[in-house]
């Protein structure tokens, strides 16, 4: 296949970030055996915790002045600010908003989090990647 | 399609420096990256080769080639190599991850005869790294 097929080079710059946090899965839509059918062990009365890991990539042109698609130290600030600062250590039911009525799976995390750095000035955001454990991840790439 | 991926990793200093920046400039950009004495990394690079098994050999492309595409395209160029003194694909750039991926891709892409280059990602630590592919290629 011709290189020529093919579209412009892409450049998507990714960053890991981590946070700790509990959650409990429980809908109050869904019964009390419901509940338990559905989310199991999750769905224990006082929840528990992950470590989670959180990748976001964001692209655009690199700086000629500067190499970077965009400075490591604005991302950082930025993911901190509206990501980390709100759920490291909290615990997600009781502590972020916006799981006030949602179901904080890690399905959900990615939309949470997707939209929380959807404003991020200096590049485009391309998707955000949870894992919730080693074995469990998660992608969001917005609608 | 099928897709081939074939790790390597490399050691190489760097420094991010601009010549057009002052000082304070410089080092309010770059930060510790500035450090005039310069600073390394081990890199690690995935190679994501793209195609249709060869019915006779049933490879994407032969990984031995690969192999060697890689040595002499990549090791030897930057492994152990200072990327501001001694790349010349680099000279004028600064050596941030993007660059050094651009620059890897662009030495690859036409090498590879068997298949298609699909994507690189160069890591720069285990939290820092650049995926570099063809507009439309990865998400069709």
């Amino acid at each position: 296949m011709s290189v020529a097929a093919q579209g412009e080079l892409k450049i998507e710059l990714c960053r890991r970030y981590r946070f700790a946090a509990s959650h409990r899965l429980h809908s109050p839509r869904l019964s009390a055996e419901e509940n338990q059918r559905v989310y199991g062990k999750c769905n224990n009365p006082y929840g528990h915790g992950h470590n989670y890991v959180l990748e976001v990539s964001v692209s655009g042109a690199a700086d000629p002045a500067t190499g970077m698609i965009a400075n490591l130290t604005e991302l950082d600030g930025y993911v901190a600010r509206q990501v980390l600062q709100a759920f490291d250590h909290r615990n997600l039911n009781e502590e972020v908003a916006a799981f006030r009525g949602v179901v904080p799976t890690t399905e959900n995390l990615c939309v949470e989090i997707y939209a929380r750095l959807k404003g991020f000035p200096a590049a485009r955001l391309e998707r955000v990647r949870v894992e919730e454990t080693g074995n469990n991840s998660f992608e969001y790439a917005g609608e | 399609m099928v897709t081939i991926t074939r790790k390597i990793e490399f050691a190489a200093s760097h420094r991010y420096h601009n010549p057009a920046f002052s000082e304070e400039e410089n080092r309010r950009v770059f930060g510790k990256c500035n450090n005039p004495h310069g600073h390394g990394h081990n890199y690690t690079l995935e190679v994501t080769v793209a195609g249709e098994p060869d019915p006779v050999t049933g490879m994407v492309l032969d990984l031995k080639e690969l192999k060697d595409l890689l040595e002499r395209e990549v090791m030897q160029r930057m492994d152990h190599r200072h990327l501001n003194f001694e790349v010349p694909e680099l000279a004028g750039k600064i050596p941030t991850c993007e660059n050094v991926a651009r620059v890897i891709w662009e030495l690859l892409e036409p090498k590879i005869i068997q298949g298609r280059l699909h994507r690189i990602r160069l890591y720069e630590s285990a939290d820092l790294f650049v995926d570099c592919y063809r507009n439309g290629a990865l998400r069709a």
